[in-house]
């Protein structure tokens, strides 16, 4: 029984932290947009909640959204509605468990790490399209199909783009990749950084990808019907992709936690990297309108896809010049 | 040729200087807005220089000024003169839950009794407050600016010309005496 509670005892600790982090990253994550996009739009953000410049805003928000009514429309598939947020929000806590912050600092590093996380971000997306479907509306429907739309036309060179640093590094783990990657990758595996950046995004619904939510056109899509808890489920499950997704490129991509000084501080290099690119898609969505359904499909399949093709190309040449 | 994606980038680059600059942000409730000189607030009445002559409620597009009145007698002060009369104002109130601050009344008023004063601050919950009294108004006469100074080398006003004259006069009518 000792054995088992020893065993027990980091196993608890590990997923606490990832659970704390889990919660705590996508709020900062929230904040930085809430004050970097009112700065680039020339406004101030939050200033009240907190006191000093509207820190807790967030926090306050939560508050708000625990103290209002839990309701189902009457009409909706009343099961599949109310899981759905948790279905969208789950994975991304899954997902962050395998994403590796040093040197042996991972919640669980698993060999098959890289497929994994892929595999559950796209459950993640599924919870949204079982909102859009369970809701009983027209709205939610139409938001619903355009979730499903995207998912299959930006899964594949969000795919092929991972496995193209797959096949550089020679292994699946994320630990593994982050160890064999080299500087030079920036430029090796450049277009496939920025494909799986793109794609990534598109996979989260953020803007400029965010037809399926659409506010001004469909009413938030899938997240019509939701209200309270469940909508702050599914604003939660947003953040936390993007906090998954900035992790998984900086991993992947932008070498962890490689930089001066990565015996001592290489978990911080893999959070100023993370953070870094947590603020580029704040930043992309601040820039650049919202793309039209069919420009959407046109950008993944014409261009996305041939590109990510071509990185497996070059990939390929030089894995075999370096063997 | 233009560079393909050189929009993109474009794009970046202005949000990111309009964030690097101040924000154009009013702090409102923390900092009073600087207001421009002549701003439409609240009208504010001197009582003294009312005359009960209804110009402004008649002239009011929007029938939000009320004003009552009674005549008073003066005897007169000589055996078998005229007795005078004059307009005692009894209520005057401004209802600003209807007034649409067209100034139509203040341009109207012959005698400067009403006057433009830039405090807007006066929300009420309830909507019947809004209907300022006259003494509500004289205060609001507290909080009018001075006049805008005249543009240079502009003629003075004319009521300065006159009483300069006057004082001229008086001081004319005043020498020969010495």
């Amino acid at each position: 029984m000792t054995e088992v509670l020893a065993d027990l005892g980091p196993v608890v600790l590990r997923v606490l932290v990832v659970v704390v982090a889990f919660l705590a990253v996508p709020l900062v994550v929230g904040q930085v947009e809430h004050k970097a996009m009112a700065h680039m739009q020339s406004r101030v953000g939050p200033m009240y909640a907190g006191g000093f410049h509207g820190w807790a805003q967030l926090v306050a928000d939560g508050v708000k959204f625990v103290q209002k009514e839990d309701v189902v429309p009457s009409a909706a598939d009343r099961t599949v509605f109310q899981i759905a947020p948790a279905v969208a929000l789950l994975p991304y806590l899954v997902a962050l468990l395998v994403v590796p912050i040093g040197p042996g600092l991972v919640g669980e590093d698993l060999d098959i790490g890289l497929f994994f996380v892929l595999a559950v971000m796209g459950v993640g997306v599924i919870g949204t399209l079982m909102g859009g479907w369970s809701s009983a509306n027209k709205f939610s429907l139409l938001g619903g199909i355009r979730v499903a739309a995207q998912l299959m036309a930006y899964e594949l060179p969000f795919v092929l783009a991972a496995a193209s640093v797959a096949m550089a590094a020679g292994t699946l783990s994320l630990t593994g990749v982050v160890e064999a990657w080299r500087p030079w990758w920036l430029l090796w595996q450049g277009i496939a950084m920025v494909v799986f950046f793109v794609a990534g995004l598109a996979e989260l619904q953020r803007p400029p990808f965010d037809m399926p939510l659409a506010d001004a056109e469909i009413v938030f899509g899938p997240y019509t019907e939701y209200g309270g808890l469940r909508f702050a489920l599914f604003i939660l499950a947003e953040y936390a992709g993007i906090v998954v997704l900035s992790a998984l490129t900086a991993v992947l991509f932008l070498g962890g936690w490689h930089g001066p000084f990565e015996d001592a501080l290489g978990w911080l290099w893999t959070l100023v990297k993370t953070m870094l690119v947590a603020f580029l898609v704040v930043w992309v969505r601040v820039a650049y309108p919202r793309m039209r359904e069919d420009q959407l499909q046109r950008f993944s399949w014409q261009g996305l896809v041939p590109l990510v093709l071509l990185q497996l190309a070059i990939t390929a040449v030089g894995v075999v010049v370096q063997a | 040729m233009k560079m393909p994606g050189s929009g993109l980038v474009k794009g970046l680059a202005v949000t990111m200087r309009t964030m690097s600059r101040r924000s154009v942000t009013a702090h409102y409730p923390d900092a009073m807005p600087e207001l421009p000189p002549r701003s439409r607030g609240v009208i504010a009445l001197i009582e003294e220089n009312c005359t009960v002559c209804m110009l402004c409620a008649r002239e009011c597009p929007a029938w939000c000024i009320y004003i009552d009145s009674h005549k008073d007698v003066i005897p007169a002060t000589t055996e078998g003169g005229k007795d005078k009369s004059r307009n005692v104002l009894d209520r005057f109130a401004i209802d600003f839950s209807i007034c649409m601050y067209c100034s139509i009344c203040v341009e109207a008023c012959p005698f400067d009794a009403l006057h433009w004063s830039p405090e807007f601050e006066y929300s009420e919950l309830d909507i019947r407050d809004l209907v300022h009294e006259k003494d509500r108004l004289r205060d609001w006469m507290w909080t009018v600016p001075a006049p805008v100074a005249l543009d240079e080398h502009a003629e003075p006003a004319k009521e300065i010309g006159v009483a300069q004259k006057a004082a001229e006069r008086a001081a004319a009518a005043a020498e020969p005496q010495q």
